[in-house]
C-alpha cells in the first residue's frame, strides 16, 4: 500500500458569497497519476490553485508528507516539493527558452546571491540542458520564449516546473488549445514523466484521462461527486449524469 | 547520458555572426571596463568640466534607478529621496561632524539605503501605478522631513557649507579644487559602482531580477521569494542612488532642497527612457542627452523644457527602447 502523498481535509474556498470549493477531503498516493475532472464551473481551477499554493483555503486542511502546508505562499511550496504548470502559458516571454529553465533551476542553487557570475554556475546550465533535452525542446535552446509555438511553450514550462526537482507535479489543464498531434506529445511526455513521481492534473477532456490516469476524482459544484479508477467512474450513475450526458 | 559540456558549447555559439558581432561579444563580455574606459576620456569631450562631473553624477543616478525600473521592472517616482537622503547623508556628516571625505560618502550611501529599506518595506506589496504612488508619496514625506529640520538641513536655503579642499584617497592628498582632477576623485566612484552593478546584473540575483520583472507569478512559482528579492533590488538601486547624491553634494559644496523635490524623481525616469531601460549603459547615454540638451538650450531660451519635451515624445514614439538601446539592437542585427 503506497503512502498517502497529499491529503486535503474540508478544503473549502470561498469568494464572497460564492463557494467555489466546498469541503472537498481527498488523498493523493504516492507515485499515482490521477486527473481532477469536471464540467465547466465545477471547481477544478479553484481546487488546483489551493492546492499549488496561489492562493490559501478559506477553511479546512491541507497536508504534504504529514505537513500541513495550508496558508503557505507560493516559493515555500516549491520548496517542499510541489510544482506547477499553469493553464494559461506562463513563461519569461522576453528572455530565451535556455534562460527561462535554468533560472528555474538555479532556484536550487542560489537565489539572493549578487556576486559569483550566473555562468559560472555550470551545473546550473547542465541541469537546464538535460529537462529541455527529456522534455524534447533542446533544440530551440537558443530561441526566445515568446517566438516558440504554443506546444513547445508547455513543454518548456514543464521543462520549468520539473527544474524544482518536485515530488508532486500539478499540472492545469496541459493539452489546452493544442493541436491532435501537439496533444499525442503531450500525453507521451506525462505519461513518461509519470513513472518517476507523483502527476496530478486538472483536464476537461475526459477521454483523454481515461486511458491515462489510475485514477480519477470528478468535482461538480465544487463538491467532490466520485473518487475512483476510470471504469468505476465510468460506471458512476451521478458522474454519468452531470458529466458523461454532455456530449464530451 | 550526452556530454552537457558539449551542449554548453554548442548553446553558446553565436547563429549569424555579422559586422558588428565580436565588438558586441566584446562589449557584453566587458561591459564594465568598456564603460569604465570610455568615462575615463569623457571630461575631454565635454565643453567643460564641471557639466561631465553632472553627467558623471547624474548617469549614476540613472543607472541606480534603471536597476529597479529597467531591470526588475518597477517604476518609481520616489528616486529623488535616494539622491537627496546620500547628499543630505554625505553634507551632515562633513558639516555638523566635520569628517573626512571617505566617510561623507559612506555616510551618504548608509542613510540611502536606510530611507531605501523602511521605503522599501511599505511600497513594494504594491504593483504598476499604485506602487508608483506609494514611492513619490513617501519621496514627499522625505522632502517635507528635510524642508523642516531646517537647523539640520538648512530647510528652504539647502544645506550649505560642505567645502572640501583636499581629498585624501589611498595615502595620497588630492586637491578637489582643480575641476579636472575633481572629476577623476568622482569618477573613481562611479566606476566601482559601474563594476559592482556589472557584477550584480551578472549574478544569479540579476537573473531572479529579470524572472520578476518578466512574470512575477512565475518567478514565485519557481521558489523565488519575489518579496525578498523586490526589497534588495530596491534598497541596491537606493544605495546607488545615495552614492549619486553623497558625489553631488560634495561636488556642489552645496545641497539644494530642489535635489529631493519630486521633480528630480521624474529626471531619473527621463533619462532612463531615452537612453533605454533595461540597458547596462543606456541610463549615461541617457543623462549625457538630457544634461546637454539642458546646457545648450537654456542658453537659447528659457522654455528649453519645451524642446526637451519633443524630444522626449519623439523618442519614445520612435525609439521605445531608448537611443542606446535601439543602438545595441542595430548593431547586433547587422
Amino acid at each position: 500500500m503506497a503512502t498517502t502523498l497529499l491529503q486535503t481535509e474540508g478544503l473549502t474556498k470561498r469568494f464572497g458569497h460564492f463557494v467555489a470549493l466546498d469541503n472537498v477531503s481527498v488523498g493523493f498516493r504516492e507515485g499515482e497519476l490521477a486527473a481532477v475532472i469536471g464540467p465547466n464551473g465545477a471547481g477544478k481551477s479553484t481546487f488546483f490553485n489551493v492546492l499549488s499554493g496561489s492562493f490559501p483555503p478559506t477553511a479546512g486542511r491541507l497536508t504534504f508528507e504529514g505537513r500541513d502546508i495550508s496558508g503557505l505562499p507560493q516559493h515555500a511550496f516549491t520548496r517542499c516539493g510541489i510544482a506547477k504548470s499553469f493553464q494559461i502559458t506562463n513563461v519569461f516571454p522576453n528572455l530565451p527558452a535556455l534562460e527561462n529553465v535554468r533560472i528555474a533551476v538555479q532556484a536550487r542553487y542560489a537565489r539572493l546571491n549578487i556576486w559569483t557570475p550566473r555562468r559560472k554556475l555550470t551545473e546550473v546550465i547542465d541541469d537546464a540542458a538535460a529537462l529541455m533535452e527529456a522534455t524534447g525542446i533542446l533544440p530551440h535552446a537558443r530561441r526566445t520564449a515568446s517566438s516558440l509555438a504554443h506546444g513547445e511553450q508547455r513543454a518548456l514550462e514543464i521543462a520549468m516546473a520539473l527544474a524544482s526537482n518536485p515530488r508532486l507535479l500539478l499540472l492545469d489543464e496541459p493539452t489546452a488549445g493544442m493541436s491532435p498531434e501537439e496533444t499525442r506529445a503531450m500525453m507521451d511526455l506525462i505519461a513518461r514523466l509519470a513513472r518517476e513521481r507523483t502527476i496530478i492534473l486538472v483536464e476537461h477532456k475526459m477521454k483523454l484521462v481515461m486511458g491515462l490516469c489510475q485514477r480519477l476524482i470528478v468535482l461538480h459544484h465544487g463538491q467532490l461527486l466520485a473518487v475512483g479508477t476510470p471504469e468505476e467512474i465510468r460506471a458512476h450513475p451521478s458522474v454519468r449524469r452531470v458529466y458523461l450526458g454532455q456530449r464530451h | 547520458m550526452m556530454a552537457f559540456g558539449q551542449t554548453r558549447k554548442t548553446l553558446d555559439a553565436s547563429s549569424t555572426p555579422g559586422v558588428w558581432t565580436p565588438v558586441n561579444a566584446f562589449l557584453k563580455n566587458n561591459k564594465a571596463l568598456a564603460a569604465i574606459v570610455f568615462l575615463s576620456i569623457f571630461p575631454f569631450l565635454m565643453p567643460y568640466e564641471a557639466l561631465a562631473v553632472k553627467i558623471l553624477v547624474f548617469g549614476l543616478y540613472a543607472l541606480g534607478f534603471n536597476l529597479l525600473f529597467g531591470y526588475t521592472g518597477m517604476l518609481s517616482f520616489g528616486h529623488a529621496a535616494f539622491l537627496g537622503a546620500g547628499a543630505y547623508g554625505a553634507g551632515m556628516v562633513i558639516v555638523h561632524l566635520r569628517a573626512p571625505f571617505l566617510l561623507a560618502i559612506a555616510g551618504g550611501v548608509s542613510l540611502a539605503a536606510l530611507v531605501a529599506v523602511v521605503m522599501g518595506l511599505l511600497s513594494i506589496r504594491t504593483r504598476g501605478i499604485y506602487f508608483s504612488m506609494v514611492t513619490l508619496a513617501l519621496s514627499q514625506c522625505i522632502y517635507y522631513l528635510i524642508y523642516n529640520a531646517e537647523s539640520w538641513t538648512g530647510g528652504e536655503n539647502g544645506l550649505r557649507g560642505i567645502n572640501i579642499s583636499t581629498v585624501g584617497l589611498l595615502g595620497i592628498q588630492i586637491n578637489f579644487l582643480d575641476p579636472i582632477l575633481r572629476y577623476y576623485v568622482i569618477f573613481v566612484f562611479v566606476a566601482l559602482a559601474l563594476w559592482f552593478l556589472a557584477r550584480i546584473l551578472a549574478s544569479p540575483f540579476g537573473a531572479v531580477l529579470e524572472a520578476i520583472r518578466e512574470n512575477e507569478k512565475r518567478a514565485a512559482a519557481c521558489g523565488y521569494n519575489v518579496a525578498s528579492a523586490k526589497l534588495l533590488s530596491f534598497v541596491l538601486s537606493g544605495a546607488f542612488c545615495g552614492l549619486a547624491g553623497a558625489l553631488w553634494a560634495v561636488h556642489l559644496s552645496v545641497v539644494p532642497i530642489e535635489t529631493v523635490y519630486y521633480l528630480t524623481s521624474g529626471e531619473a525616469v527621463i533619462m532612463c527612457l531615452l537612453g533605454g531601460m533595461g540597458t547596462y549603459f543606456g541610463p549615461f547615454v541617457g543623462a549625457a542627452i538630457y544634461l546637454l540638451f539642458e546646457d545648450v538650450l537654456t542658453l537659447q531660451t528659457s522654455h528649453w523644457q519645451l524642446y526637451l519635451g519633443i524630444l522626449f515624445v519623439l523618442c519614445v514614439l520612435f525609439f521605445p527602447r531608448g537611443v542606446w538601446g535601439s543602438l545595441t539592437d542595430w548593431t547586433s542585427r547587422r
